[in-house]
């Protein structure tokens, strides 16, 4: 293979994927792909699945049927080491930020530099700073995890998943609990960070207007499947109606705010019905 | 005859459960050891626990070991006294906080100060996150995060088993010589004479080796295992305290009737 068509080759890749918990499945027959360069967005209700897909692409979980591909390797088939060097190619911003709580801001930002790579201890200094000032937080390298807030422990748990400038990013909800200035910044980041690294970027996020404005292509997952894909313009455009509910924010339509009733719901109203 | 069904199947389940209990903490005990030449390369992490666990448990241990030594000193001065045998206190003193009371009572603390400390944190990490995080950034959680508690706790142990009998033994001293009158050269030669180095002090060492090997085990398996909810890690916090102290004191048995059997 050559050079030219391996950079061609998608990053990450769902081929008729299905995905879920035991024998629980909560997204069925998923083809999505991720190019170098790209930014992906990954879009649907609360508990529609998005956070399990990332959890496919990190291997986290193992995909029920069909095959998850990143950098050219089979997860599902993965021994520990090619797991690990898979995973070592990769950046996750975990939606809870998932800072280390016994080491400090600097020190989370700096720790997968210290796992990793062997690079001096000016040059630790000189790339946490030079990330974390991208998240405008250089001035926060002293603080503990418990004397910052949750908008700026987001931005520094986005500081550490980029610090090894990795091939493919994936932010679970990168733009909840942050302020508009913040929320903006941080788009552009993003945006930036994919263009100048060539790197794919995936996106687990509520948050249309944000990205839209950032994202190549988006997917929008409900009812365990993948319902449409397409580019931020084509889905405006779309006439489906679960794609405009969602996109408009409407009360009425296909997506049901009220979480559905279940038989172990309905036998345990039966056994509380005195209590009603 | 449902009742007798019951019984038996409650006591099967607890079999089994506990056997496979004991089959998972011997699979993280070698999981563990088997990840400890990699993560010893990097001391500094092995000395911060050392630190962590020994420096805060310094001051509940060397208090703990005084007030043990006043007891010591006045419970066996009472009972020699009746036999004339006063002088021997110092010994009495000696043999019984490097044999017994210096890693017994010492383990006991460690697992109510330290044991506990590392089950919660262990457990918050889950709960947080963190140790998922880790895992997905390539970094073996068992290396980085167990291995070097797992060994600054074994350090630690026998180094404040050692502080707790020499505090003990100046509680001892103070309330044998200083306060009763006994004389200060009989006292010492007496431990001087009686107490054997290898045979009283170095099991003794071993011995809360042993006990901060197990104690450090069971408080990193009930973290590494609690549910992730303030529950969770509540219930693992006491069950640290319950199944370290239970096991430091049968494991005290055991090795006792091992070491100092003639």
């Amino acid at each position: 293979m050559n050079a030219e068509a391996h950079l061609s080759d998608p990053l990450l890749r769902f081929d008729d994927v299905d995905l879920g918990y035991g024998d629980f499945t909560v997204l069925s027959g998923i083809s999505l792909q991720v190019q170098r360069g790209q930014v992906v967005a990954m879009m649907g209700g609360s508990g529609s699945g998005k956070t399990t897909l990332l959890r496919a692409a990190t291997g986290q979980i193992l995909p029920q049927r069909g095959t998850v591909t990143a950098f050219g390797q089979d997860i599902a088939q993965a021994s520990p080491t090619q797991l690990r060097e898979v995973r070592q190619r990769m950046g996750v911003l975990f939606q809870q930020g998932a800072l280390f709580t016994d080491l400090n801001v600097f020190e989370n930002v700096a720790f997968p530099l210290r796992e990793h790579t062997c690079v001096s201890e000016s040059q630790v200094v000189s790339k946490v700073l030079e990330k974390l000032d991208a998240v405008g937080l250089r001035a926060a390298a002293h603080l503990r995890i418990s004397e910052i807030s949750g908008g700026m422990a987001r931005r520094v748990a986005l500081a550490r998943a980029i610090v090894l400038e990795p091939e493919l990013i994936l932010y679970d909800e990168p733009f909840a609990g942050l302020d508009p200035i913040s929320l903006g910044i941080t788009a552009q980041l993003i945006r930036g960070l994919t263009d100048r690294l060539n790197c794919g970027s995936i996106l687990i996020t509520h948050d249309v207007a944000e990205s839209f404005a950032i994202a190549d292509q988006v997917y929008m997952v409900g009812q365990g499947k993948l319902l449409a894909s397409g580019s931020p313009d084509q889905l405006a455009q779309s006439s489906d109606p679960y794609i405009h509910q969602f996109l408009k924010g409407q009360p009425d339509g296909p997506i049901a705010f009220h979480y559905p009733e279940t038989p172990a719901f309905n036998q345990w109203m039966q056994k509380n019905g005195g209590r009603r | 005859m449902s009742g007798l069904y019951k019984a038996i199947a409650a006591l099967g389940g607890w079999l089994t459960g506990s056997i496979y209990q004991l089959g998972a903490i011997t699979r993280l005990f070698a999981s563990i050891l088997a990840q400890s030449g990699a993560a010893l390369r990097r001391p500094g992490l092995v000395s911060q626990q050392i630190h962590f666990i020994g420096n805060y448990s310094l001051v509940i241990i060397a208090v703990s070991g005084l007030f043990v030594g006043f007891v010591l000193g006045l419970q066996g001065y009472y009972t020699l006294n009746r036999y004339g045998s006063e002088e021997a206190l110092g010994l009495l003193v000696a043999l019984s906080l490097t044999r017994e009371l210096g890693p017994v009572v010492t383990a006991l603390l460690f697992a109510g100060r330290a044991g506990t400390s590392l089950t919660a944190e262990i457990g918050l990490m889950k709960a947080g996150e963190q140790l998922a995080a880790m895992e997905v950034m390539a970094v073996d959680p068992v290396r980085r995060v167990l291995v070097p508690r797992f060994w600054g706790g074994a350090i630690a142990m026998p180094i404040l088993a050692a502080v707790f009998s020499m505090v003990g033994i100046l509680g001892g001293w103070i309330v044998g010589v200083l306060l009763i009158g006994i004389d200060a050269g009989v006292f010492w030669s007496q431990m001087q004479n009686g107490v054997d180095v290898f045979k009283d002090v170095g099991n003794g060492v071993l011995k809360s080796f042993v006990f901060g090997v197990a104690v450090t085990l069971i408080a990193l398996f009930e973290g590494w295992n609690a549910r992730a909810t303030p529950e969770g890690v509540a219930r693992a916090t006491t069950r640290t305290v319950v199944s370290g102290a239970l096991v430091v004191l049968g494991l005290d048995f055991l090795l006792t009737a091992l070491m100092f059997s003639n």
